[in-house]
């Protein structure tokens, strides 16, 4: 599904304050896989994931997604497999739009904006029809604008906009970061059901080790542009929360 | 009374200006001064086709094209080469100054004795009314074109390019291209004004644009307040509390005229009201939207 061969990213080349955030990595993520991201700052996993992404383009190497090269894709080329939420909730939809032009928006990721409208009656029904599996009440308020909404329910909108269109592969940049534990919560429990409902690759950067714990299947820890630990599902399973906070010592 | 109709008449021709600003500022969070010169530039191509007896239909289309293309370059220039937009604007508004003068051949082509679109349609002998209709079909075109277009799904992409960059990129739009097509339109609707006002006053100028983007500024300003009051999210209605805001804001000026005050103060008048507009709701009297 994803494929990495030989990728390194470094920022300001040849000069005193060069840095290599990736350095010549390889990995696959196979379809259905469900990574989690883990490392400390400055690790390159944020790197990594717009790399993915499209918002950067490799130094060296190449980059498929479902065995196409996408290396010089831009990243609205690459949005017919990629769908993203991010950190920053107010990125990932536009608060002076309505939910129902945010969902609009949403639903045609894969296709292209025609001058042709939209929002008709059939559409709002299959909105109010998609939201009210949030139950989070917001079946009657598509007019809203989506900035008079709280951050975690943002992202879980964000979340549920990301299977209004096709896709294929889903990138989560520490979603929660700027939440509190209880949005978090909601939003990550969100993120799991669709993943699995849609039957998405996922790719989660967080820095929450007990969500890298509980959700996924396998973990990537990095550490200095390079890929630390590689952890299987089979392996993820006998893994100990402690065992995650050792890695961090 | 007169001082009066020749605002409101103005006013309307101005509220093409009014709603290009909206696009470049409102829509797409750009300040772009090209306004300056593709007002000028519509003015202008209208004043030298006119005068060598191109149709109405064909000069209308050329000037509107004339502001397309100064805004298209601006937009190039923003989002290709990475050059900020006011300087992007600044840079194409400086050129143009020359590219009008080129196209003028002198400082000030008059129309004299020249058929304009304020006589296409006569239904009364009253120019002013004339007039007014002849205006009132064409603003309400374009109201309703551009209404349209932002309620569409590409219009929708616009809207979002300039609220939220980062998501309407992650669902597949090329920002810099929208920006492109953005600013064209925005400049096409302000060579639509230069193209009215040209006709309306009966002459072309080479200094006719300086300031206008202010006005246009004014305007929206005006127009935004009236939304944020009354709560519009609807674009029809925003679009039309903007066009009413290029009314207010020519009445405004023609009433501070009336008051006696030097002609040559009008554009320190115009800059200081324009200040009070966008100031008052920093400082608070404005209802939080």
């Amino acid at each position: 599904m994803i494929k990495l061969n030989n990728v390194s990213k470094s920022f300001n080349k040849g000069k005193a304050n060069e840095v290599n955030a990736l350095r010549s990595t390889t990995i696959e993520i196979k379809h259905g896989d469900n990574v989690v991201v883990v490392g400390a700052n400055g690790s390159g996993k944020s790197t990594f994931l717009n790399l993915i992404a499209g918002n950067l383009n490799p130094t060296h190497g190449t980059i498929l997604l479902q065995d196409v090269d996408v290396t010089q894709l831009a990243e609205y080329n690459r949005s017919k497999w990629i769908a993203r939420v991010f950190q920053n909730p107010l990125s990932g939809t536009a608060p002076d739009l309505s939910i129902l032009t945010n969902f609009r928006l949403a639903a045609l990721r894969t296709k292209p904006k025609n001058l042709t409208i939209g929002t008709d009656k059939a559409f709002k029904e299959l909105v109010q029809q998609k939201l009210s599996t949030l139950k989070m009440g917001l079946e009657n308020k598509l007019d809203q604008p989506m900035g008079s909404l709280s951050g975690g329910q943002r992202q879980a909108l964000t979340l549920l906009m990301s299977v209004m269109d096709d896709a294929k592969i889903l990138l989560l940049d520490e979603p929660t970061a700027a939440l509190d534990p209880r949005s978090a919560n909601f939003v990550m429990q969100t993120a799991d059901k669709i993943i699995q409902d849609y039957n998405l690759t996922a790719v989660l950067v967080t820095h929450n080790l007990k969500d890298a714990y509980t959700y996924g299947n396998r973990i990537l820890q990095f550490s200095e542009g390079v890929i630390l630990r590689d952890i299987s599902s089979e392996e993820k399973k006998q893994l100990e929360l402690t065992d995650l906070f050792a890695w961090f010592e | 009374m007169n001082f009066y109709i020749t605002a409101l008449l103005l006013g309307l021709s101005l509220s093409a200006i009014a709603m290009g600003i909206f696009i470049s500022m409102k829509i797409f969070n750009i300040p772009d001064i090209t306004t300056d010169g593709s007002y000028t530039l519509g003015a202008v191509i209208t004043a030298v086709c006119l005068t060598h007896g191109y149709p109405i239909w064909l000069t209308y289309l050329l000037s509107v094209m004339g502001g397309a293309l100064a805004g298209s370059i601006t937009g190039f220039i923003h989002t290709k080469l990475k050059v900020n937009a006011l300087l992007a604007g600044i840079l194409v508004m400086t050129a143009l100054y020359s590219v009008n003068l080129s196209i003028l051949g002198r400082s000030n082509i008059p129309l004299l004795n020249i058929r304009n679109i304020f006589e296409v349609i006569s239904p009364t002998s009253n120019l002013d009314i004339n007039s007014s209709i002849a205006l009132l079909i064409n603003i309400a075109l374009l109201w309703t074109g551009l209404s349209l277009l932002l309620k569409t799904d590409f219009g929708l992409a616009m809207r979002a390019t300039g609220n939220s960059e980062s998501m309407i990129k992650a669902l597949g739009v090329n920002t810099d291209r929208m920006k492109i097509i953005g600013l064209a339109i925005s400049n096409g609707l302000v060579a639509t004004a230069g193209f009215l006002v040209c006709q309306y006053q009966g002459f072309a100028d080479i200094s006719m644009g300086i300031g206008i983007v202010i006005v246009g500024l004014g305007s929206v300003m005006i127009g935004e307040t009236l939304n944020n009051w009354l709560s519009v999210t609807n674009i029809w209605l925003q679009l039309l509390f903007v066009i009413a805001g290029a009314i207010v804001f020519q009445l405004v000026l023609a009433f501070t005229l009336s008051l006696g005050i030097d002609p040559n103060l009008l554009k320190l008048l115009t800059a200081l009201f324009v200040l009070i507009i966008v100031s008052i709701p920093q400082l608070g009297f404005r209802k939080q939207s």
